[in-house]
């Protein structure tokens, strides 16, 4: 083989229905990855294969649902040991010499617990409650809860809270998505329905562009590795600030967005020059230890006068629950833990797929963790890292968490197809691009209103499946492991997420 | 021949449903058991025979100052072994087998055994913890260590618990209540939807000088359970009594809350009412509804706290149990439902149905009536 030439078929075949296609060039016109073209001395749309990604933005805004896109047939011979992808990954690196990239959360087939678990409901002996009749309570406050009951002087408990707390009216929040990994257009989409919703967004390692301060208690400001777009006023403008350890998706890595992302806007607000890369750094060079994390901790809560909850985020490793506990004991008020499916803009393909483990299991061994060394009640635990749906969420916070952080999901909301090419700036649904013509596909309007819709469908569903268990209030949903069982999980499996099997009644 | 094992309540969660019923002279007057045991008795149809309980209190006037222990032995073996580990930590001023009557509704009894008990001075000083903590980690070690073989089931001062698997008035004269005289009484009869394999299921469940007669099924359990199984509670029979007993514990005993507050933070009011109150009160509920979020409590009940001086009764946050509260007098009742009361007391000053998640407390001397 020749150095630099790819033989590789493509992925995906246009397959186009001429007969149905009327000419009108719309998939010419909304393809940033010129797949479609128009040659007039045949008067016919043609395609280039090779350049799809399968975004569906054609399939989607054909008029006459002429277009549709699928795998191709093409394959090489059989072999189980050596499939498709990893042949092809291989031809890639051999030509290239790079490091495989990827979008998005891992694709392969890793159990998902998730759907191995089951919600239980009243019957009989313990009425079931229902919502449109009944007051059915999703409101949740994170942050520290230890505080000591005091009494004033004239014996009145104190009800001041010492520890500053995010209130959220559905224990859901949008996931840490920087601006420049994705659009303007998407963020503001992000805050307007956070602040409709009483939840949160998180800004991400990106800084909060000067346009969103306004929505600034509805927002978790993030500080990475790389310290993009932090200062004093950023810190203040939040109602938390999460200290970004790690990524489910990248665990062990830094972040990196190309210069092409980084137009004048997104240069002003991460602080670094135009057309740079931003590359932050694998480890916050000022954390190398527990104690070092102990530091920024209390910088951070310095700067702001002990008005803001710190978060502490990692990503889901092996060792997780011993980091959770000493996270729980740096001052920290909530410590944020990614499962290894989580999504993100880039990240090497070897280590999204590869490193890590599932967020079901890293939640349930820190709950259990931080209960048995008697400081559950020091930190809240959000979770996140493919949280798909609303039993997915109950399912949540019954194994023990306090809240989740959604991304890919907010994302699908707003439009996203699931190609994975966030990192290529082309993003036709306007979300992972920095390109004009691109970000204004996406409406902020109708964006925010998805989001919106999205969030409170889920509510109405969590709430549907609180009052089946005749809980109506979520705090006594949270850790009701008795709430789940397990199918088809080995005793194993039971053990380390703590719950029965289906079938097991105690 | 081989027998089918009946699961021990704590190795199965068996949901029930109840009778409840308490009777408290706010002047101190002493009664036998005899209308307790009427009154429960009325409500014959709410229990199913598997489990009936008292709990009497001012009951042993002449050791006043001792921890009572009442202790199931189901395995006669275990007695030396848990007498020795109670020699090791506490000075006896009496023990002995708990009277009982020979009857034929009350089948399978095991070995049932009293003990007056202080803590050992040197012992008490060493661990450095209070009498009272002291003493209820001593319970929870007897109850953990023996298999279930050995159970402490009342252990607090001038109190006792009496329980047993049958129906309620059965149980009261078995043990002979009738002999005993207390300021107040309460009375549990139980209809588990499941067949408990031992007594020490039965209700009242007590530590030290609660005690706790329920009805319902709260949905909460395993968040309230896992909550305060950090504060080193072990909840080894799995029921619901049991887990507000300790919420109770927790809540008076280590974090120094009233009654009243307790009860706000497990019935606390919705969110959507706490809205509409006063600033101070809407902060009092916001701080509790924060701070104790794990110890709220979900799903239907209704309670019965027995206390040293008092006498609580607590209702579910939707109102989804009966429960009736009269005076007549300096008497105070309460129970599931009005005719038990009337039974005993036909004449009444005042009845009424407090509302959802609303305390009704009465004490010694003085009443107190949250509103």
């Amino acid at each position: 083989m020749e150095q630099g030439k790819i033989y590789l078929s493509p992925e995906h075949e246009i397959v186009r229905d001429n007969d149905k296609c009327i000419r009108c060039q719309v998939c010419e016109r909304q393809c940033a990855n010129k797949v479609h073209s128009y040659d007039e001395s045949i008067d016919k749309m043609l395609a280039n294969d090779e350049n799809c990604v399968n975004c569906q933005r054609c399939v989607s805004l054909c008029p006459t649902r002429a277009l549709k896109i699928r795998r191709c047939e093409n394959r090489f011979r059989e072999n189980n040991n050596w499939n498709e992808t990893k042949i092809r990954e291989l031809y890639l690196q051999a030509n290239s010499g790079g490091v495989m990239l990827g979008a998005m959360g891992t694709p392969l087939d890793y159990p998902t617990y998730w759907d191995h678990m089951l919600i239980n409901a009243s019957q009989v002996t313990n009425p079931s409650i229902d919502p449109l009749r009944e007051p059915m309570e999703t409101r949740t406050f994170l942050g520290k809860k230890n505080q000591k009951a005091e009494r004033g002087a004239d014996g009145r408990l104190v009800t001041r809270f010492n520890s500053p707390q995010i209130e959220l009216d559905v224990p859901v929040m949008f996931s840490a998505m920087s601006y420049g990994s994705i659009s303007y257009n998407a963020h503001e989409s992000l805050a307007r329905a956070a602040a409709e919703l009483g939840i949160c967004y998180n800004t991400g390692e990106g800084g909060l562009h000067e346009d969103f301060y306004q929505y600034g208690s509805n927002t978790i400001v993030q500080v990475a590795s790389g310290r993009f777009g932090v200062h004093g006023e950023y810190l203040m403008a939040g109602a938390a600030i999460e200290i970004k350890m790690g990524q489910g998706a990248k665990p062990g890595i830094g972040g990196h967005l190309p210069g092409r992302k980084v137009g004048p806007d997104v240069s002003r607000t991460r602080m670094i020059p135009e057309g740079s890369d931003a590359i932050s750094p694998a480890p916050h060079h000022d954390i190398y230890s527990i104690e070092d994390l102990r530091q920024l901790v209390y910088s951070l809560k310095e700067a702001t006068a002990y008005t803001k909850p710190v978060i502490v985020k990692i990503s889901a490793v092996h060792n997780v629950a011993a980091i959770a506990s000493g996270i729980a004991r740096s001052g920290a008020d909530i410590v944020a833990i990614d499962g290894f499916k989580g999504g993100t803009g880039a990240a090497p393909s070897r280590i999204r797929d590869n490193v890590g483990i599932p967020i079901e299991v890293a939640l349930a061994a820190v709950d259990a963790r931080l209960r048995e060394e008697g400081i559950r009640d020091e930190v809240s635990v959000v979770i996140g890292g493919s949280i798909h749906s609303s039993s997915d969420v109950v399912k949540a916070i019954a194994l023990g968490a306090d809240a989740v952080y959604i991304g890919t999901a907010s994302l699908l909301a707003l439009g996203c197809h699931l190609c994975r090419s966030c990192h290529l700036n082309k993003c036709n649904w306007g979300i992972a691009t920095q390109e004009p013509d691109l970000i204004k596909r996406l409406n902020p309007d109708w964006g925010y209103k998805r989001l919106v819709n999205l969030v409170s469908a889920w509510k109405h569903e969590i709430m549907e499946m609180m009052g089946g268990m005749g809980i109506n209030s979520i705090e006594a949903l949270r850790g009701n492991h008795l709430m789940l069982r397990g199918v088809g999980l080995n005793e194993k499996e039971l053990e380390i997420l703590g719950i029965k099997h289906a079938g097991e009644s105690i | 021949m081989t027998s089918r094992h009946i699961p021990l309540e704590g190795e199965i969660r068996i949901p029930s449903g109840c009778a409840i019923s308490g009777i408290f002279h706010k002047d101190g007057t002493r009664e036998n058991g005899e209308r307790i045991i009427r009154s429960i008795e009325l409500m014959h149809d709410r229990s199913n025979g598997l489990g009936g309980g008292f709990a009497g209190y001012g009951i042993y006037p002449e050791y006043k100052d001792y921890y009572a222990l009442h202790v199931f032995y189901l395995d006669a073996s275990f007695q030396r072994e848990t007498e020795d580990f109670i020699k090791e930590h506490f000075e006896i001023a009496n023990q002995g087998e708990i009277k009982t009557r020979k009857m034929p509704e009350i089948t399978n009894a095991p070995q049932i055994w009293r003990y007056f008990i202080l803590p050992l001075k040197t012992k008490l000083d060493s661990s450095e913890l209070d009498e009272r903590e002291y003493t209820a980690r001593c319970v929870f070690s007897i109850n953990t260590k023996f298999d279930k073989k050995a159970a402490v089931f009342s252990s607090g001062k001038n109190m006792g618990v009496f329980k047993a698997n049958a129906f309620p008035e059965d149980v009261g004269r078995f043990y002979m209540l009738d002999d005993y005289e207390g300021y107040a009484w309460t009375a549990h009869g139980r209809y588990p939807t499941n067949t408990p394999g031992w007594w020490g299921g039965a209700h009242p469940f007590s530590l030290l000088d609660y005690s706790i007669v329920h009805n319902g099924e709260i949905s909460s359990y395993d968040a309230n359970r896992r909550n305060v199984e950090m504060f080193g509670y072990k909840c080894s029979l799995m029921t619901d009594t049991e887990v507000i007993t300790y919420i109770f514990d927790y809540l008076t005993r280590k974090e120094g809350l009233t009654l009243e507050e307790a009860c706000d933070v497990v019935s606390a009011p919705f969110w959507s009412t706490i809205n509409l109150m006063p600033k101070d009160k809407r902060e009092y509920y916001t701080y509790l509804r924060k701070r104790y979020h794990a110890l709220l409590i979900n799903g239907p009940f209704s309670v019965i706290l027995g206390f040293a001086g008092g006498m609580l009764v607590l209702g579910d946050r939707l109102k989804l149990r009966s429960m009736v509260v009269a005076e007549h007098g300096s008497t105070f009742y309460g129970a599931s439902e009005e005719s038990a009361i009337r039974l005993i007391q036909p004449e009444l000053d005042r009845v009424w149905a407090p509302d959802a998640g609303e305390a009704v407390i009465a004490r010694l001397e003085e009443r107190s009536v949250r509103a």
